[in-house]
């Protein structure tokens, strides 16, 4: 059976309709949302700031911490209980990971920039509209980063391999699926992220990661006109 | 850009702007911050929700439903469970990790003003008697915490019940992917208001700097007649009978003026 | 052939490519890569000749030597006085630094600055690891008392202070207000109810105005028009 069309009726290499904001939590240093279609991250970054306890410090450069939260009613099924999982332990942990490469902390040694994702609402690829939100709101932090960071998930449905899956496609039954979050410095096109769950042939996971890039590249002029918004004419803080 | 404490020259400042009936920011003491918004549905995901903003503070509250078994001595009826977080996002003095006892307290002043008003009939959440209820889960969370959590985080619940929808239930499971048709009926509109006590001044709708300097709150929750459903005492000063009359008088006065940023869902 | 793709205060985000070709020099806030000069933030462009540099718009304040700041009592011990610099580092204030009275071994420090106290005080050191050392030895260096305190950003402040001091110097004449700049995002004022709240509205406006042109003239009048004075503008 072949994947003839989106369930939505996007085109195969068509994102969901995004939105982004800087600038949205007052109290943060530097904070942004972005939404892919129902998935719907905030970021507030704040720091750097004094780290305690001693022991996590490191003298030569500040550190990062990521936390990955989803709200409890942000699920398309039944009530999420507040605390995290092992699940969004591991999203924070490869947050962390895809956000780091391009900060540069050392002026900050002993000291943490920290993190925090938010989900009011999701619906399939909501670690990647984790990172696009925290790599706005660490730039809206004023941090020293050498790029932004663009993460999308992309895919395999049947026949057809698609970016920016959503939840009716990672549960699709008619034939085999593969989820694949990935993150990008968009300069460079280096991968900061990739995980894989599904069956995949090596011939689409080239391609989907090729759509990936030029997804990736399509998000990073989203995320920069986001923060130019911020600081031209609108509110400036 | 905010006014950061001075120490007790802060509580001095404060006391002396209120014997001239200003606060810090310009305000009247019974003056609550404008705009006063509400934003009904802003989730997808949630059988209903709604975003409160008061000032810079904004909060905001999702209500999933399930099913579950009844409370052994109340076999005919549901019951809402609420619940609030503290997340670090929304202040850098919040902590990640399990609830604070503000966070514990909030959730209870919420549930209480919601649960005594009434305002939920919990036999019409009655299923099948002994066996199942539905259950209102409802969560406030805070998205930038500029003071007056209690009252935000209060408005937000009752306007995220008032455009709540039961999902699809089949009598054995609930599919949350279908939107059911049947709203959550309420039957009155119950509102929580903070009056703080500062020096001799009563004032409502504290910001951060003014939560700082508080003497003592009273929460006053109260149906549209004025009758009183819920009050929660805070502050580690002792207020005497007459505070307390004069702050419910303040309490029923300015629930008039905030129900009026209450739509109908 | 080497080209600068910004023009001057223009504001570029990370990654963002600045110039090309290797006639142009990477500044502050940028960083070569290959035949690019890339942003290394979010920032607002300055070309000086051939030098391409980024002015930082936000974030928290990054302690410099020399900064005159105001400052926090946290903590009091043996030697002197720890104080909070609204930065990711606290300050050291050593009892030799901390007046020009002499200070007896084992003296009560809290007479001089108790906890909770804020002053203004001026960066003497700032080690390759953060730790900063202060002075209150110096004109202008002193505790406050009464007022009250503001946050703002302390990339706003080079706006709000003015050049040689003009813009704060128009805001004390129309209000009468003493007012204290620290370099740290903390202004401190002090007069009537009334006046310090006029200080307050004036510079969140600067702060939402300040990369609009003609920003002394609109205070200048948003002033007068609350005041009702007349100002003179470039006095301090």
């Amino acid at each position: 059976m072949a994947y003839k069309k989106r369930l939505d009726g996007r085109k195969f290499d068509e994102m969901r309709k995004i939105e982004a904001k800087v600038g949205v939590i007052k109290k943060a240093d530097g904070s942004a949302y972005f939404k892919f279609g129902n998935t719907w991250a905030y970021a507030a970054v704040y720091g750097p700031r004094e780290l305690y306890p001693r022991f996590l410090q490191d003298p030569s450069k500040g550190i990062l911490r990521c936390n990955y939260n989803m709200m409890p009613f942000s699920s398309k099924g039944n009530r999420v209980r507040p605390g995290g999982s092992r699940r969004s332990k591991e999203i924070s942990m490869v947050t962390k990971k895809a956000l780091l490469p391009v900060l540069d902390l050392t002026d900050y040694p002993n000291s943490v920039v920290d993190v925090f994702i938010e989900l009011p609402e999701t619906e399939a690829g909501s670690r990647t509209a984790g990172i696009n939100a925290a790599s706005m709101a660490l730039a809206d932090a004023g941090l020293l980063m050498k790029d932004l960071v663009s993460s999308v998930s992309v895919g395999r449905v049947d026949d057809k391999v698609v970016v920016d899956l959503d939840y009716s496609e990672e549960s699709y039954d008619g034939g085999p699926v593969a989820d694949i979050p990935l993150a990008m410095i968009p300069k460079s096109g280096e991968l900061t992220l990739l995980q894989m769950d599904g069956l995949l042939t090596k011939e689409q996971l080239k391609e989907a990661i090729e759509m990936g890039k030029k997804a990736c590249n399509e998000l990073y002029e989203i995320q920069k006109k986001a923060l130019k918004d911020k600081y031209v004419g609108g509110s400036n803080e | 850009m905010w006014v950061v404490a001075m120490n007790e020259d802060l509580k001095k400042h404060v006391v002396t702007l209120l014997e001239s009936g200003k606060r810090l920011d310009g305000r009247k003491p019974l003056e609550y911050r404008k705009p006063v918004k509400v934003e009904y549905g802003f989730t997808k995901t949630a059988e209903g929700s709604a975003k409160i903003t008061i000032g810079e503070t904004e909060v905001i509250s999702g209500i999933k439903m399930e099913v579950g078994t009844p409370y052994p001595d109340k076999p005919g009826e549901g019951t809402i469970i609420c619940g609030a977080e503290l997340i670090p996002m929304s202040n850098p003095k919040f902590e990640s990790g399990p609830p604070s006892i503000q966070a514990v307290e909030l959730a209870r002043v919420v549930d209480r003003g919601i649960r005594e008003s009434k305002t939920i009939d919990f036999s019409k959440l009655c299923i099948t008697s002994g066996e199942k209820v539905w259950l209102v889960l409802i969560d406030v969370i805070p998205l930038n915490d500029d003071g007056n959590l209690f009252d935000a985080a209060s408005l937000a619940a009752y306007a995220a019940l008032q455009n709540t929808v039961f999902p699809k239930f089949d009598g054995e499971k609930i599919d949350y992917k279908e939107k059911g048709t049947k709203k959550l009926e309420l039957n009155n509109v119950p509102l929580a208001i903070t009056v703080c006590k500062i020096g001799k001044t009563f004032i409502v709708d504290p910001t951060t700097e003014e939560e700082k300097v508080i003497d003592s709150r009273l929460t006053v929750a109260t149906l549209e007649d004025g009758t009183l459903c819920a009050m929660q005492k805070g502050g580690d000063i002792p207020l005497t009978a007459s505070d307390i009359e004069q702050m419910v008088d303040i309490g029923i006065e300015k629930a008039k003026e905030l129900r009026g940023a209450l739509k109908n869902g | 052939m080497s080209k600068i793709l910004v023009k001057n205060k223009e504001i570029v985000v990370p990654g963002e490519v600045l110039a090309e070709g290797m006639d142009n020099l990477p500044g502050l806030g940028t960083y070569r890569a290959g035949e690019q000069i890339l942003a290394a933030r979010l920032g607002l462009t300055y070309i000086d000749g051939r030098t391409i540099k980024l002015i930082q718009l936000s974030g928290r304040y990054t302690p410099k030597k020399n900064d005159t700041i105001i400052c926090k009592v946290m903590d009091i011990n043996f030697s002197g006085w720890r104080i909070d610099t609204n930065s990711a580092y606290s300050a050291m204030l050593s009892m030799r630094e901390a007046t020009s009275d002499y200070i007896q071994k084992g003296a009560d420090l809290t007479q001089y600055y108790n906890l909770g106290d804020y002053v203004v005080a001026q960066i003497t050191n700032v080690t390759s690891q953060n730790l900063i050392d202060v002075t209150m030895k110096g004109p202008g260096l002193h505790k406050l008392q009464g007022g009250r305190m503001i946050e703002v950003s302390p990339y706003k402040v080079p706006r709000i202070i003015g050049k040689q001091g003009s813009m704060v110097g128009m805001i004390k004449q129309a209000t009468d207000c003493r007012i204290t700049v620290g370099q740290n995002g903390r202004v401190w004022m002090q007069g009537g109810a009334d006046s310090e709240l006029l200080v307050e509205k004036t510079i969140r406006k600067i702060e939402a105005e300040s990369h609009l042109a003609g920003l002394t003239e609109r205070i200048q009048k948003f002033l007068e028009k609350e005041t009702g004075k007349k100002l003179e503008v470039g006095s301090r």
